[in-house]
């Protein structure tokens, strides 16, 4: 029998906008507790919310991102419900009323793209941060005292929700990988996940293959890598299919998770549902976008990261190709290779030579990175190592180092590596007895030998001659 | 000697422009007022230390948020609360030079039509000292009667500005909603609340309205005002007054209320007025119902932020939640715990759209009545309230009793109207007051009309008792 998972997400996305949500406070992440705050954000007696306009603009330009309708009229309402890091007393968030709907992000996988609905994309106001001192496991219940930090309370807070239409957790992870590069391409927000500027929740469940109805989900919260996403969402498809393997039945419930030992704990339940009493929130009016301003905001739409990687594809394996794309270097990538250097180096020397020499791609002159790729054999390895850090500094250019060339010499190469082969006889005899790996350590000993001048291509090229003679 | 009883703030600018008296012996006129008088009445809550500007004294209702000084909106929960910032009015009345005298006393959280409510004690009527003010804001329409303020300002949700102005026989705007700014006010009903003038004259409610009105970036809900037009016409020549029906013939209007209105309504024909006969059937058959469900819903939720975390009385009862329930047990007095109950009944999953969402329904029909009336009229008559002052205690123990104090006043509220009251004469040795209703945005019809009926009616605003 062969299950399904079906995997909805809920996505939190804090905008990096200058100012909170409703009110002027500048946002800072790890200023002083409590230094950024007034009345409004603390709500004190006649303190109104204003929107913050750029917080508006970009949950549109998100929602034109995830091929979403943009409301022409959308509302804010209130959620009511008690709580220490909410002043106010409810939270200012939509309900009814959202302005992003409808939407559809296209995830490439191996065998094609599958589209992912996006239910609804709105904005709302982020709680503050509590932290309770004492008592059980950081509750609030049976705290000695809780302590409140406002100044994140109020920050612009887009939520994401999905369709039920993710059919694995690794595709779950690359969603929201995608997603994660297409915000942040936006410029709307950092969206990393460690400083909690990007949180997802997940809905799971399973079914059997054919099945078409949905059996009980339950939610995993807690996650906060993709890499923990994808091994919390693992770990509850597994649960699943084992309870209803042994005869069981699935139970609603909220689980965390625990990264640390791979485990998902039960929240507990609350004994009644919460009834957040949601009404219009009679002190803003409605938010009506300019149809202008939203087909202005359309054409500036990046194009989608999903069909970046389907491009990238030919030329490139399924992997690659997506690791180009989720960590933004794609178009450096491709600016590369239309300067005529190899797919595969070029897809090494970005992905891997740069982000280990810290060169942050946007610095770099394709052009120039080109030459470089292209001339690498004929220089150095050392030389070649030394450009690839150099390759962000401004003004940057490849000649000097494509000038150091390497040695290919075979009049300067041969006494060398008649030197080495004379002074290793035992591995000399075993290379012609078939342990062919030994080229490698020829290779190094004339590398060293020359202090990383000579030509490896030469270099290879004179061993395998001289050895198999 | 500066007789505070008789002396109107327009009168007042007038002596301190031309020198005659100084800010300072204006200012400790109205507090030897205050000394004399106030003990009786009990008016304000709080009074200012020393004049803070050069202009004409002004009373703040304590809804009111004023920077530095206490605003506890007539309650226990916010006894000692000091705001950290100004309301936009109050910053407004400020930068127009208007030195504070104090705060004025009013029904805990603006809810109520007597001041009975006040945690503070109620005030009382100058009229008659048995007798209640009004309310919400019965201390500031109490403080400008008895000459303890030329002029205040109040607030009015369903009537908190007329119906005191109305039993204290004085003048009271509740602008048209979003004309005057609401930021740093108390909050009640947000989609409702606004602030206005008390005052002797419409031309003093006219100067101070200048002051106040105009788009506040600090509340999205305002909008661009049109200038004030300070008023001088006495005639009412081309002005058509239209009489709803149903609010001059409501049931419990007092007959020696109802026989002021109609000398009234007779005295706008001879000014030169066209009168005539309008309907407003639904809006005063469900305005009340309405209001008794979209105000305490969203009392409910703009009262959440009382919790004791940040400020305010706080009642430590062993952890987060007793901590909640016993600030707002111990906080709250019975009237704001009522509406709060009302209000999230109302706007609970599965009452919602019978309620709430009902009510936000027959809101719009309220208002399409009204604006088919203005397609044949310039403003509508009807009494403000139905009763003149009644004695304290009468209906304290009732609350439906007291609801239908606003009953009169409720369905412009509900539509957003500028509603006026001028006193328009005496029943039993008590004031009438007359209510003017006019389209959005009509502040200056209603300052035109009023002062022209003023002039004409020759009303005496000083208590008989105090001449």
């Amino acid at each position: 029998m062969s299950w399904e998972a079906v995997i909805g997400l809920e996505i939190h996305v804090h905008l990096k906008t200058r100012t909170k949500m409703f009110c002027g406070c500048e946002l800072e992440y790890g200023a002083p507790e409590n230094t950024r705050t007034c009345p409004v954000c603390l709500a004190h007696p006649g303190a109104l919310p204003v929107p913050n306009e750029q917080a508006i603009e970009w949950t549109v330009r998100l929602g034109l991102a995830l091929g979403c309708e943009i409301a022409e009229t959308a509302l804010f309402h209130r959620k009511n419900y008690f709580y220490p890091d909410l002043p106010k007393g409810y939270q200012i968030s939509q309900y009814d009323a959202p302005l992003c709907i409808n939407g559809r992000f296209a995830v490439p996988g191996a065998d094609g793209d599958r589209e992912i609905g996006i239910t609804r994309a709105h904005l709302e106001e982020d709680a503050a941060k509590t932290v309770h001192v004492g008592g059980v496991g950081g509750r609030i219940g049976g705290a000695d005292y809780s302590l409140v930090d406002f100044n994140r309370g109020g920050t612009p807070l887009v939520e994401i929700v999905t369709e039920p239409d993710l059919r694995s957790a690794e595709e779950a992870k690359r969603f929201l990988q995608l997603l994660r590069q297409t915000i942040v391409e936006l410029g709307i927000s950092d969206a990393e996940m460690e400083k909690g500027t990007l949180r997802a929740d997940a809905n799971v469940s399973v079914r059997e293959a054919g099945e078409t109805g949905y059996r009980t989900r339950c939610e995993i919260k807690n996650m906060n890598s993709f890499n923990f996403i994808a091994r919390g969402i693992e770990a509850e498809i597994e649960r699943q299919i084992g309870v209803w393997q042994s005869g069981g039945e699935v139970v609603q419930q909220t689980y965390d998770y625990d990264a640390s030992s791979n485990t998902l704990t039960a929240r507990r339940t609350k004994e009644e549902a919460e009834d957040y009493r949601y009404f219009p929130e009679p002190d803003l009016v409605p938010v009506q976008p300019p149809p202008g301003l939203v087909e202005r905001l359309r054409r500036e739409i990046p194009e989608p990261p999903g069909a970046r990687v389907r491009r990238l594809e030919s030329g490139l394996d399924f992997e690659t190709a997506t690791g180009l794309v989720t960590s933004g270097r794609d178009r450096l990538y491709q600016a590369v290779v239309a300067a005529d250097a190899d797919r595969r180096a070029t897809a090494n020397v970005v992905m891997n030579q740069l982000a280990g020499a810290g060169v942050d791609p946007d610095a770099v002159d394709p052009d120039e990175l080109a030459k470089l790729i292209v001339g690498r054999e004929t220089i150095p390895r050392g030389t070649f190592a030394e450009a690839i850090a150099a390759s962000g500094d401004p003004g940057f250019s490849a000649e000097k180092y494509l000038a150091e060339a390497a040695v290919s010499d075979v009049s300067e190469l041969d006494p060398v590596i008649d030197r080495i082969l004379a002074d290793n006889e035992a591995q000399v005899a075993a290379y012609r007895g078939g342990k062919e790996g030994l080229l490698g350590f020829f290779v190094g000993a004339v590398m060293r030998e020359t202090h990383g001048k000579a030509n490896p291509k030469v270099v290879n090229e004179r061993l395998r001659a001289k050895l198999s003679a | 000697m500066i007789d505070t009883l008789r002396l109107t703030a327009e009168d007042a600018m007038g002596l301190l422009e031309r020198g005659e008296v100084s800010p300072r012996e204006l200012w400790d006129a109205y507090r030897a007022a205050i000394e004399e008088r106030d003990r009786e009445l009990h008016c304000y809550l709080s009074l200012a230390d020393g004049p803070n500007g050069e202009g004409v004294p002004i009373a703040l209702k304590d809804v009111i948020g004023t920077k530095g000084v206490e605003t506890t909106a007539g309650s226990k929960i916010l006894k000692g609360y000091v705001p950290v910032y100004d309301s936009t009015v109050a910053a407004r009345v400020k930068e127009a030079g208007l030195p504070l005298l104090g705060k004025t006393n009013t029904d805990e959280f603006a809810m109520g039509s007597s001041t009975e409510n006040s945690a503070f004690g109620p005030s009382h009527n100058p009229w008659d000292p048995t007798r209640v003010p009004g309310g919400s804001g019965g201390g500031s329409a109490a403080a400008v009667a008895a000459g303890l303020a030329p002029w205040a300002l109040g607030s009015d949700t369903g009537g908190s500005i007329k119906q005191p102005a109305a039993l204290c026989g004085i003048v009271g705007l509740r602008p048209t909603y979003g004309t005057v700014s609401r930021y740093g006010i108390v909050a009640f009903a947000s989609s409702l609340d606004q602030v206005g003038p008390t005052t002797k004259t419409v031309r003093d409610c006219a100067l101070l309205y200048r002051v106040i009105a105009g788009r506040d970036p600090m509340d999205s809900t305002t909008a661009e005002t049109p200038p004030v037009e300070l008023p001088a016409a006495e005639d009412l020549k081309g002005v058509r007054v239209g009489v709803p029906r149903e609010l001059n013939e409501a049931e419990g209007i007092e007959p020696g209320v109802r026989q002021a209105v109609e000398r009234t309504i007779e005295l706008c024909r001879a000014l030169g007025a066209e009168v005539g006969e309008t309907s407003l059937p639904r809006s005063v058959d469900y305005g009340l119902a309405c209001y008794y469900l979209i105000a305490p819903a969203e009392a409910s939720s703009n009262l959440a932020r009382y919790d004791g975390v940040r400020y305010g009385l706080r009642v430590t009862n062993g952890g987060y939640h007793g901590m909640v329930e016993r600030t707002r047990d111990e906080g709250f007095g019975d009237e704001p715990k009522r509406r709060i109950m009302l209000g999230a009944y109302a706007l609970s999953a599965g009452y919602y759209e019978a309620f709430y969402g009902q009510a936000q329904k027959v809101r719009t029909v309220i208002a399409d009545e009204h604006r088919a009336a203005f397609e044949r009229f310039d403003v509508l008559i009807s009494p403000t309230s139905p009763t003149v002052a009644f004695p304290l205690g009468a209906k304290a123990q009732d609350p439906l009793a007291m609801y239908l104090s606003d009953l009169l006043t409720i369905p412009s509220c509900m539509a957003g109207l500028p509603g006026l009251n001028i006193p328009c004469g005496l029943s039993e040795g008590l004031p009438v007051g007359l209510q003017l209703v006019g389209p959005q945005f009509a502040e200056n019809t209603l300052f035109r009309v009023g002062h022209a009926l003023e002039r004409a009616l020759e009303f005496d605003y000083v208590p008989e008792r105090l001449r």
